[in-house]
């Protein structure tokens, strides 16, 4: 981890302004941001600690914990509320055994909301990686888990 | 290459393209066709095209609009109207090429319609049905029509001439005359003109000065800015150089969500192909004028839509906006200099106007909100998507013609506009002409363009509910009313929705409403009792049914709502026992099922499980009392 580290961060000696950015490259590349990942990040461009936790923490796209390797997210949107995205929830939550936040124990799938993808004509939907899955009912939702599953 | 020679070589092309002999095929493939399955449609073309030997040209374009027919599949063959075909899908591709492609029958069953001169049997022109005619584009004017990865398409169609004439024949203050007389506010929501910005950009005092764009499309229920992004990148780069022209910056920022991939991919190659043709970087056609735009990708904060936490956010801060006296961000934005941020709409309105003119620009649209607005129209209507209206048009006209009335049967109950910070407006307001002002009054704001019908089945308690779970979550909580008053405001109505309300909590719902609109620092605060206000306005007697009869009349809320079997119906085929997460419903097969209610978690599996030809789950409320047989008498 140390060396991928300290490739993304070469650029950005003492770059403070691109914290943002920084804390998006090496979540891309680990896929969260570990606490030795973060007091380095602090070093590099020479910020406080707090300063690079406060502003990781803030922001609703970084994470502190491991994922899965697919982020299954569903739409909370108010096009997919009122066309039933909490059931959409619920039967995700059934399918993968789990509850929003957290990740599969085969470390597969992190379930979580978005407060909306703009898919909002085709609501409800969820977002899978890049994909987009639309116009779901329930019984779609375990089917697509269940098709992936087998694949 | 003078720009003279770049239109020529670029009309060229698209001259090529759209009046030569080859059918051409062009596939939207923005994010919602590509959730509709465009991918797979593009790929049935390409295999269909090459197996049976077709000369027909296939182009990716970006959003058509009617969102509801995606994937959508526009076919242009030499002497014929545009024949655009709706819901494609790969089993259909193959009956186009060999009915259309290869023979000349326009499956008329599988069209919205067609486009452009001529007529063809059988199929409607979209333009004159009562869900297009109502629409003018102007900022779509190029969505779904060029491929926005190919700057000449863009080029060809008037692309870069607005700033071409800005640079070589407009002074900055002209610039500025220009957007002030065209009346155009800002497309973002707040609609402060956008004239007078830009004047007040080119007045301010030192250097050096920042354009930034908006793109951080955060209100649930918008996704217009994307649709723009995707499908006709370049003008909104267009309209940042035009802007960073007028006031003197040589820098500008996209900051744009993270959540839209492809969007930012678009904007990538869009620069590129501007630099490559010299519409961005040093000397710009020629001039001394230079100008780079860089992507900001935002990490996902609401708050960060409000201009003053966007430039904090841009510089690598916590996303909390500036604590009032706000200097305006004209004078003090972004690395405290003076910088003209606007929404992606207002930028890419600009090249147009100053191309066609303000008289143009004004020509539709009201006194006092001129030009177009563009909304996503969405929720329980039948006709998705995205619309582009002149301003003053009516909600009945959105909703009823462009939108075609409410979907699977039901009825109107309320529109919600604006997103978190709007408000829920109901039928009696439905002859309401929509712009800047008259939403403002209805309780409502214009907002970015979010528009969510709701019907008979949407609860209004839990729709206030819902926006203030997402402020509560949003709230950067730098200022207590609105850290702790939404918080408290939710709470409350989660008691309501829970059966548990009280008949002082009206009261303190409206209270509390009040001062977190008058205590809070910013937009996000100040707004975000909007949905709790116009709820209680409008839709009292839902809350008062919650609260006192412990009923919800569009049985939403779990908590005042039971299922049960009706003996009538049920033939006992088991599938809902079967299906129960909870194993809530016993009975033998072929006999009648029963529920019990206290197992019974209310998710509504058997009711949906339940074959359509029994439909013997009823949902009622109030509650069934888990004392009392499940037999009742259904609503």
């Amino acid at each position: 981890m140390e060396d991928r580290l300290s490739e993304i961060l070469s650029p950005y000696k003492g770059k403070r302004d691109a914290l943002i950015p920084i804390l998006q490259k090496v979540q891309a590349e680990l896929g969260y941001l570990p606490d030795e990942a973060m007091l380095e990040i602090a070093r590099v461009t020479g910020l406080p600690e707090s300063r690079v936790f406060a502003v990781a923490s803030f922001y609703a796209q970084f994470r502190f914990t491991p994922r899965g390797k697919h982020s299954f997210m569903v739409c909370r949107g108010t096009a997919c509320h009122v066309r039933g995205a909490e059931k959409i929830l619920e039967e995700t939550e059934r399918a993968l055994g789990i509850v929003e936040g957290e990740t599969t124990e085969d470390q597969e799938y992190t379930l979580e909301t978005v407060a909306c993808i703009g898919c909002c004509a085709l609501a409800p939907c969820v977002m899978i990686d890049e994909d987009v899955e639309a116009k779901l009912t329930p019984k779609m939702v375990s089917e697509i888990i269940d098709r992936r599953k087998a694949k | 290459m003078t720009f003279a020679e770049i239109q020529e070589q670029a009309g060229k092309e698209w001259d090529e393209l759209i009046n030569g002999q080859k059918p051409q095929i062009a596939i939207g493939t923005a994010t919602c066709g590509r959730s509709a399955g465009a991918m797979a449609v593009v790929k049935a073309f390409e295999d269909g095209l090459a197996e049976k030997k077709v000369d027909a040209s296939i182009r990716e374009v970006g959003c058509i609009g009617p969102c509801y027919a995606e994937p959508l599949v526009n076919i242009d063959k030499p002497g014929k109207p545009t024949i655009c075909f709706k819901n494609v899908n790969p089993d259909m591709v193959t009956e186009i090429i060999d009915a259309y492609l290869l023979g000349d029958d326009p499956l008329p069953q599988y069209t919205l319609g067609t486009l452009g001169q001529g007529e063809i049997k059988g199929v409607t022109k979209i333009l004159d049905t009562p869900s297009f005619k109502p629409q003018e584009r102007r900022v779509f004017r190029n969505c779904g029509i060029i491929d926005p990865t190919n700057i000449n398409h863009y080029i060809a169609n008037q692309g870069y001439e607005g700033l071409h004439k800005a640079l070589t024949t407009m002074t900055q203050q002209e610039v500025v005359d220009v957007m002030k007389a065209s009346g155009l506010r800002g497309r973002g929501g707040g609609g402060f003109p956008a004239g007078r910005k830009w004047e007040a950009g080119l007045a301010a005092k030192g250097t050096p000065k920042y354009v930034v764009c908006n793109a951080d499309e955060g209100d649930p229920g918008a996704f217009m800015d994307r649709a723009v992004i995707e499908g006709d990148p370049h003008s909104v780069l267009e309209g940042m150089a035009i802007a960073g022209y007028t006031i003197g910056a040589e820098t500008g920022y996209i900051y744009v969500r993270a959540e839209y991939p492809l969007a930012i991919r678009r904007l990538e190659r869009a620069i590129a192909q501007a630099h490559e043709k010299g519409f961005l970087g040093k000397n710009i056609l020629g001039t001394d004028f230079n100008f780079e735009i860089k992507i900001f990708p935002g990490a996902g904060a609401f708050v960060c839509g409000e201009s003053t936490a966007l430039t904090l956010s841009i510089e690598g801060k916590r996303g909390m906006p500036r604590v009032a006296p706000r200097p305006r961000t004209t004078e003090i934005g972004l690395y405290d200099k003076p910088t003209l941020l606007n929404n992606v709409k207002t930028f890419s309105s600009s090249p147009m106007i100053i191309t066609k003119g303000a008289e143009w620009f004004a020509s539709v649209g009201t006194e006092k909100s001129t030009g177009t607005a563009i909304f996503a129209l969405t929720g329980k209507v039948n006709n998705c998507g995205l619309i582009e209206v002149p301003m003053g048009i009516t909600l009945r006209e959105i909703i009823y013609d462009i939108g075609g009335g409410i979907s699977d049967g039901g009825t109107f109950k309320a529109v919600q506009t604006g997103g978190p910070s709007g408000g829920c407006l109901p039928a009696s307001l439905l002859d309401t002409p929509i712009d800047y002002d008259s939403l403002d009054e209805a309780g409502s704001i214009m907002g970015s363009g979010g528009m969510v019908v709701m019907d008979e089945k949407t609860c209004m308690v839990d729709v206030a509910r819902y926006f203030l779970d997402f402020t509560v979550i949003e709230s950067c909580g730098q200022c207590v009313p609105c850290r702790l008053g939404t918080k408290e405001l939710l709470e409350v109505l989660k008691e309501i929705c829970a059966g548990k309300g009280r008949k002082e909590d009206l009261d303190l719902l409206y209270e509390l409403s009040l001062a977190i609109h008058a205590g809070s620092i910013c937009g996000l605060g100040q707004t975000a009792a909007n949905p709790v206000l116009t709820t209680l306005r409008y839709f009292k007697e839902e809350y008062e049914a919650h609260i006192f009869e412990k009923r919800c009349p569009a049985k939403v809320c779990k908590s005042l709502i039971s299922f049960v079997i009706r003996e009538d119906k049920c033939v006992g085929c088991g599938i809902c026992a079967r299906s129960c997460p909870v194993s809530a419903i016993s009975g033998e097969k072929k006999k009648v099922h029963v529920i019990d209610q206290s197992v019974c978690v209310q998710c509504g599996v058997c009711q949906e499980k339940c074959p359509t030809k029994f439909s013997a789950v009823d949902c009622v409320s109030p509650r069934i009392k888990t004392s009392t047989p499940e037999k009742m008498e259904t609503t």
